[in-house]
């Protein structure tokens, strides 16, 4: 078996154990075996980053065995550098969910951590698969133990949430699978991405195919206009729940405008890119002025996610080397960063239950040491130089000022608005006397909370000081998908 | 070897034909409330009778007996075996049902059950419009008294006769399309019913309006809008295990005379019954999957969700032809016939939990009853989500790869018409899949009404838990039922 496969069935086979373990008597052992579990699957995947060849654009980790000889299907996995960040990001952000699920949950322990782990390896195939089928499945997989995750441990309008999110984004990606099914029968017989992303089509063709992907991806990213269903599911999702969907269901999409849209439909990619650059910059600056007005903390956090997310889809569509590895930055950067801010907000909603930011205010003064981590956790949403949230973005508005000035100078008025609405929180949330005696009551973080936190602080300082061995990784994947994107496929 | 009798074509219906009537005789002398020693014997047969048709379908040999009048070919030979562990399966979730519910009195519920079962044999072996036409009544004349098997209960009365009536009206249909297939072409028989329509010397008049006859009466059968009125009514009047007797293992015999008459038979008029299938099918993802939303009885939903499936199979059906020529007819017909086996797989093992929950007295049918299930049985729970998502056509479960190859098919015909209806058939099992969470969510979502666990017998538990795991496995090994399918299927078009 090789290492990705084990990648991904390692949590899997983890997540049934779990299932399989049963009522909540066993809690303590369930928590144990889904930190075994989540711990050896992060470990798994770190021989990866040993072996990973530099300096070539090939697909590395290749395992390939039929799968469905009637269609021509594979199992067919690999990586490059445009995928291999996230296959770790997702392996250690399980990590830290089952950390940040520890005491909290109580009810059901075995089905969440369970789900979770499912829901990891699930999310792993996606980034590996090579295959259409094997990605679809894996990409539509991933909605059930989420679907699940929303309505079992999800707030008090968790069933609207559920329903919302999962309708919402398998709308899209229906409409996907009729892409995909065409591309095979256009292919003649292939289900293989990369056979995909030679075949030569025509204009309409490539039209229809790139608005096909696009129902999908952009619906997961999420873009504006298609983007409402996220606050609603982060507010009701429970803290795990929103912070897996944040740091890596959105970047689902997001790979697939690379691994689908662009190289399979070039030139359409070229032709509509006015068209997603504008909505990009809509997500930046409209929705960044409307995480400012929300009184919900979850809400916040997710409208930003909304802006951050825009800011990746802005530096695809430009098309240069900058912009493409700056939206790839961004992406694992906010998979921190997000990740962080929704287990902050869960922190302070497991003690008081409240999410609203009116409910505190002066939480520095009983909590110390968490103000101090959620202050690096909102330097880095706004992007801060020296935390990870300011590489990507940088990157990404160098790229677009390098692109068109206006549309690099509109992109940069969204680290304004991302400073505004981040630090107008936190002031509000840390700063200032003691609100209430809920606040008052409160007790600092203890020492899991501190582990959980302090694991994603390293990660978004270390990314923010060193960005290289991300880049690194990225450079020759994204020049090589720049130059292939940049041939016209039209006979 | 067409004029040879060749019995070894029949072995299987002559064995099945001799148990029913020796477990009917010996059923007198049995007095239990459960009828276990007749239970034992109807499984141990059927296992036999499974064991051969599996021994044929390896074998692989296309023959023809008693006169042409049978045909024993794999497509067949795979029908036959999926439909006697479908309805061993289905005896095996009835009996403690039908034990609870005075259905027991007498052995009539696995007796009539084997001479349903020996209609469908007939049904998918049958070469010849009559004999198919008889296998078709056995089956039906065996379900009416199913239905009605619980006799001082008026909801099962009221929905027999009304499943007679509608049934009868069908074969009466079906009869006079096959009468005058008759008249136009001279046979009974299907091979030369086939060479007298592809010689073009036919009567084309005739030979449409027996179309129109014959794949109406087939619709009622499959049960598709606008002939689907039965469906709902009788799926939700029947005692529980009877529905499962009669909405599993009877679609793969429909299925199979849906292939026997039209594809063997009319295959030069397929242009004109693809259009027909095509209506009905679009209608019947319309109409199915708008109904199935409004429903609170599970098995009313369950049977407006029915219709909508067979209309996906229709859409596999009704690419087999494009443009005059036969290029994707065994991937077409492939795709519909993966999907009718799935299709039973997956509704055996959601009537199943059905029928495990419901108690003495309580039905179990209401959607509200399943309320927390999740925290009564996760097992349970966790196989009826399986089906579910499966029958939504969301993977890894196997009902998504019946989904893909049939929207295949209907996309690798290369016709606008045909990628138009694909897109309209996703949009469709969006809706699908909204009615089919929201049972996914009444388990999980909300709290139990009652506390008590839920218990069965060791059978029921062991094949329930085989028949959901296998929905799940199927899901992510598809690829050996899908080849078994396309092979099948290539071996009867070659015929």
């Amino acid at each position: 078996m090789g290492l990705l496969s084990l990648a991904i069935w390692m949590p899997i086979a983890f997540g049934v154990v779990l299932l399989a373990l049963g009522r909540d008597e066993h809690a303590r052992v369930v928590r144990w075996v889904a930190l075994i579990g989540a711990l050896a699957s992060f470990l798994v995947t770190l021989p990866l980053y040993a072996g990973f060849q530099l300096g070539t654009a090939e697909m590395q980790f290749v395992e390939k065995m039929p799968w469905m000889e009637r269609f021509n299907v594979f199992y067919h996995l690999g990586v490059d550098g445009i995928s291999f960040w996230f296959v770790l990001l997702t392996a250690f952000i399980t990590v830290v969910v089952v950390i940040a699920g520890w005491e909290v949950i109580t009810s059901r322990v075995n089905q969440y951590m369970g789900a979770f782990l499912i829901l990891s390896g699930l999310m792993i195939g996606v980034f590996a698969a090579l295959d259409g089928v094997l990605f679809y499945v894996f990409f539509e997989a991933t909605l059930i133990p989420m679907y699940l995750i929303i309505g079992i441990w999800g707030g008090p309008n968790k069933i609207y949430a559920a329903f919302k999110f999962f309708l919402y984004t398998l709308l899209g990606s229906l409409l996907t699978l009729i892409a995909l099914i065409f591309l095979y029968t256009k292919s003649g017989g292939s289900f293989d991405i990369a056979t995909w992303h030679k075949l030569p089509l025509d204009g309409t063709t490539q039209t229809l195919l790139f608005f096909a992907f696009f129902a999908a991806f952009a619906v997961k990213v999420p873009m504006w206009p298609v983007h409402t269903w996220l606050p609603d599911v982060h507010v009701e999702a429970p803290t795990g729940g929103s912070a897996v969907l944040a740091a890596i269901m959105l970047k689902l999409g997001a790979y697939g405008f690379l691994r689908f849209s662009m190289p399979i439909a070039p030139d359409a990619a070229r032709e509509w890119a006015w068209l997603m650059i504008a909505l990009s910059l809509i997500a930046v600056i409209y929705v960044g002025l409307v995480a400012m007005v929300q009184q919900d903390m979850k809400k916040l956090v997710a409208y930003s996610s909304v802006a951050h997310m825009g800011f990746v889809t802005l530096g695809f569509f430009i098309f240069n080397d900058l912009g493409v590895s700056g939206g790839l930055v961004q992406m694992i950067a906010h998979g921190f960063v997000s990740g962080a801010m929704f287990l902050s907000i869960g922190v302070l909603y497991d003690r008081v239950h409240s999410r609203e930011i009116a409910a505190y205010g002066g939480v520095i003064n009983t909590m110390p040491k968490f103000a101090a981590f959620a202050l690096l956790f909102a330097m880095a949403n706004c992007g801060l130089p020296g935390t990870a949230g300011f590489v990507g973005e940088w990157m990404v508005i160098l790229g677009a000022v390098k692109y068109n000035f206006w549309i690099g100078l509109l992109a940069a008025t969204a680290l304004i608005f991302g400073a505004a609405y981040t630090l107008w929180m936190f002031k509000r949330v840390y700063l200032g006397p003691v609100a209430n005696d809920d606040v008052k009551a409160l007790s600092d973080i203890n020492s899991r909370e501190f582990l959980m936190l302090a694991l994603l602080a390293v990660a978004v300082l270390w990314m923010g000081v060193h960005p290289k061995p991300f880049t690194d990784v990225m450079d020759t994947s994204v020049a090589e998908l720049l130059k292939h994107v940049a041939q016209s496929k039209l006979n | 070897m067409t004029d040879k009798l060749s019995w070894i074509t029949v072995y299987p219906e002559i064995v099945l034909l001799v148990m029913a009537c020796l477990i009917t005789l010996m059923d007198l002398g049995v007095s239990s409330r459960t009828r276990t020693r007749t239970y034992v014997w109807t499984l141990v047969s059927l296992g036999a009778v499974a064991l051969l048709q599996l021994l044929y379908a390896l074998g692989g040999a296309t023959l023809y007996g008693l006169h042409n009048m049978v045909v024993s070919d794999p497509m067949g030979n795979w029908l036959k075996f999926f439909a006697t562990i479908a309805v061993m399966v289905t005896l095996v979730y009835a009996r403690p049902y039908a034990a609870d519910r005075d259905m027991l009195r007498g052995g009539e519920l696995f007796s009539l059950s084997m001479l349903a079962l020996l209609g469908m044999f007939v049904m998918i072996s049958g070469n010849n419009f009559l004999l198919i036409y008889l296998g078709l009544e056995l089956l039906t004349l065996s379900s009416y008294a199913l239905v009605a098997l619980r006799r001082d209960h008026a909801v099962s009365t009221e929905a027999a006769m009304k499943y007679f009536v509608l049934g009868a009206l069908a074969s009466g249909f079906l009869l006079y399309g096959l009468s005058m297939m008759y008249g136009a072409t001279g046979s009974l028989d299907i091979n030369a019913v086939f060479r007298a329509i592809n010689s073009g010397s036919v009567n084309a008049q005739v030979l449409v309006f027996g179309t129109v006859f014959v794949v109406a009466g087939l619709a009622f059968k499959l049960g598709v809008v606008p002939f689907h009125m039965w469906i709902p009514d009788v799926y939700q009047g029947a005692p529980t295990a009877v529905t499962l007797m009669i909405g599993g293992a009877p679609k793969l015999a429909a299925f199979a005379i849906v292939i026997r008459l039209l594809v063997e038979g009319m295959l030069p008029l397929a242009m004109d019954w693809q259009q027909m299938l095509m209506l009905l099918a679009i209608a019947s993802l319309l109409v199915g999957n708008l109904a199935a939303i409004m429903q609170t009885n599970l098995k009313r939903m369950l049977a407006f969700s029915t219709i909508a499936q067979m209309g996906f199979v229709l859409l596999g059906l009704m690419s087999g032809v494009i443009t005059g020529n036969l290029l994707s007819a065994d991937n077409a017909y492939s795709s519909a016939m993966f999907y009718v086996v799935t299709y039973v797989l997956t509704t055996l093992a959601a009537f199943g939990v059905i029928l495990l929950l419901a108690r003495e007295g309580f039905e179990s049918e209401e959607i509200a009853d399943f309320a927390g299930l999740n925290q009564r049985s996760p097992l349970y729970a966790a196989i009826m989500a399986i089906c579910l998502f499966s029958l939504a056509g969301i993977p890894p479960m196997v009902g998504f790869y019946a989904k893909l190859s049939v929207l295949q098919a209907l996309v690798a015909s290369g016709q606008t018409l045909h990628i138009g209806l694909a897109v309209f058939a996703v949009i469709m099992s969006l809706i699908g899949a909204f009615y089919y969470l929201r049972v996914v969510k009444v388990m999980y979502f909300d709290e139990p009404i009652t506390a008590s666990t839920v218990s069965a017998p060791l059978d029921v538990r062991a094949v329930l838990s085989v028949n959901g795991l296998l929905v799940l496995l199927l899901g992510i090994m598809p690829g050996g039922l899908m080849a078994l399918c396309a092979q099948a299927i290539q071996q009867m078009l070659r015929n």
